[in-house]
């Protein structure tokens, strides 16, 4: 079994295989279950996430009607020809979105590591699909390469906002897709982690300050730069750029970055843009109960 | 490892918006259910930390009450889980604690049928994956991986005739854990397995000598 990125690593090279494989062969020795019956189960996963992200393209709005649609209006931008960041990275960042959206509204989705961040290893995945032309094993295999990744950061680090802010969400989440993006697109093992570790440095410190403690804002649009961040990093990866901190030391640092961040900015919806007069206003208007704090920051416009 | 499985990084398959907040918080409640044997009459939920500060945002009163209806984590009637839960009957009452808990998404349930009580705390770890910390103030590990709980009076042999029916049937254990409060009282044995343990071996263990329950986890 795997501890770190650099056994990780190793044991792809040494066994001249995909990362996926990796996964794939620990799986089944973890699981006791057959290599059918491990690829099928992915399967479902991934027909859950092109499902969500068509309900998305299509349109959704959330309950509060704090979300939505967004994935739509890029997608209509895309299409206008006059796109300047590229379509391939765009297309990413509206798939990213389509399925936050959904998640939102209460939705089926597949979480990948958490609901939160459920955006990115489908949104690059569906994105990058249209121009490397995967079969459905390679796509299959892509989830396995995000996963080997996921798994690392989970055991020695987090994935969870609430105790290591949105860096270990959207975070993990970015670098698991930027991986899996190298690996489809023919890259090494080592080149996989690079391209993680170079995503997961640009994402530490972010914080999850989720207005109203919804899942909602700015938890979507995070995810769309979640994709765009893997998108780019991989690119970089690809290009034969290294990272100068080794993968496993970026997360190890996100790791004790997540342990010295206050409570406030960990999934409590107390601070950061969940705390800001307008994050404020909209909790209030959601729950129709309007906190001590909302109060002072109606007397302080007032007065 | 706290994750053993890639399917604990890619899935689960759920309802959104939070996978700690509303999928491992449906699975909690399962679990608590689960334990219960029954769906229970009454269940007060009381949510520290993180779950205390944003439960209504995130679904999580709706996902533990359809885990105390047994509803898996995908199941789309999560959303209307509290009028299902009043329809078949179930009282249920919602508690926020101030006390900062060691894992800040933390929940306590106590169900009650009649004389039959049970309380039950959990904490959601992030992606959806779930450990119970706590059982009738047995403090214990209990993850989602398969697993027997078996209560018995706290005597000479009993862990290792359990064991023993375990090892004729090759079933491997993974992490097991005894606890109890007084010496010769009851006494609780938690069981994590590599494979799935069948009807026939859970009959066997019950009809053990000073064994008085013994309860196998969902996953």
């Amino acid at each position: 079994m795997f501890r770190n990125v650099a056994e990780l690593v190793k044991l792809a090279e040494q066994q001249q295989v995909k990362i996926a494989e990796i996964m794939i062969r620990q799986e089944i020795e973890v699981s006791g279950l057959s290599r059918e019956e491990i690829i099928a189960k992915m399967d479902e996963n991934l027909t859950v996430m092109e499902k969500a992200i068509e309900r998305g393209l299509n349109g959704v709005k959330s309950q509060t009607g704090l979300t939505g649609g967004d994935a739509v209006l890029l997608q209509n931008y895309i299409k206008s020809g006059r796109a300047l960041s590229g379509n391939l990275l765009l297309d990413a960042v509206s798939k990213a979105m389509a399925t936050n959206e959904v998640n939102a509204a209460m939705g089926i989705i597949c979480a990948t590591p958490t609901a939160g961040s459920a955006g990115v290893v489908p949104g690059t995945l569906f994105a990058v699909k249209n121009q490397l032309n995967p079969t459905r094993k390679e796509m299959i295999e892509y989830l396995f390469t995000a996963a080997a990744f996921g798994f690392v950061i989970a055991n020695n680090a987090s994935i969870s906002g609430a105790a290591g802010g949105c860096q270990a969400e959207v975070g993990s989440a970015a670098g698991m897709a930027a991986a899996s993006i190298v690996e489809m697109a023919g890259g090494t093992p080592k080149q996989a982690a690079e391209a993680m570790a170079i995503t997961l440095k640009n994402m530490l410190g972010l914080v999850c300050d989720p207005v109203a403690g919804l899942v909602e804002v700015p938890c979507v649009k995070r995810n769309a730069m979640g994709a765009s961040n893997a998108m780019t990093a991989a690119d970089m990866a690809l290009a034969g750029i290294t990272s100068r901190i080794p993968c496993d030391e970026v997360i190890a640092a996100m790791y004790s970055i997540g342990q010295s961040m206050p409570s406030s900015l960990r999934e409590t919806g107390e601070g950061g843009l969940a705390a800001t007069p307008t994050g404020r206003r909209l909790e209030a208007e959601i729950f129709g109960e309007p906190k001590a704090r909302l109060a002072d920051y109606l007397v302080s416009r007032d007065s | 490892m706290k994750y053993r499985s890639a399917f604990d990084i890619i899935g689960p398959i759920m309802i959104g918006p939070s996978s700690s907040h509303t999928a491992g918080a449906a699975r909690i409640g399962r679990v608590a259910r689960t334990l219960f044997e029954r769906q229970p009459r009454k269940a007060v939920i009381s949510f520290y930390g993180s779950f205390a500060k944003t439960y209504k945002g995130h679904g999580t009163d709706l996902a533990i009450v359809a885990g105390l209806l047994d509803f898996d984590t995908f199941d789309e009637r999560i959303p209307d889980s509290l009028k299902i839960a009043e329809q078949s009957g179930m009282e249920v009452i919602f508690k926020t604690e101030d006390a900062v808990p060691d894992h800040p998404n933390t929940v306590k349930i106590n169900l009650y049928d009649g004389d039959i009580q049970l309380e039950v705390i959990g904490i959601s770890i992030g992606g959806g994956t779930i450990e119970i910390t706590e059982i009738n103030s047995f403090k214990l590990k209990l993850s989602g991986d398969p697993a027997i709980l078996v209560i018995h009076e706290d005597r000479f042999g009993i862990i290792s005739s359990v064991t023993s029916i375990l090892a004729k049937y090759q079933i491997n254990i993974g992490h097991m854990e005894v606890a109890r409060k007084e010496k010769g009282e009851t006494a609780i044995m938690v069981i994590e397995v590599d494979q799935k343990i069948e009807d026939k071996i859970i009959e066997e263990l019950k009809k053990l000598q000073n064994v008085t329950r013994v309860i196998r986890m969902v996953e």
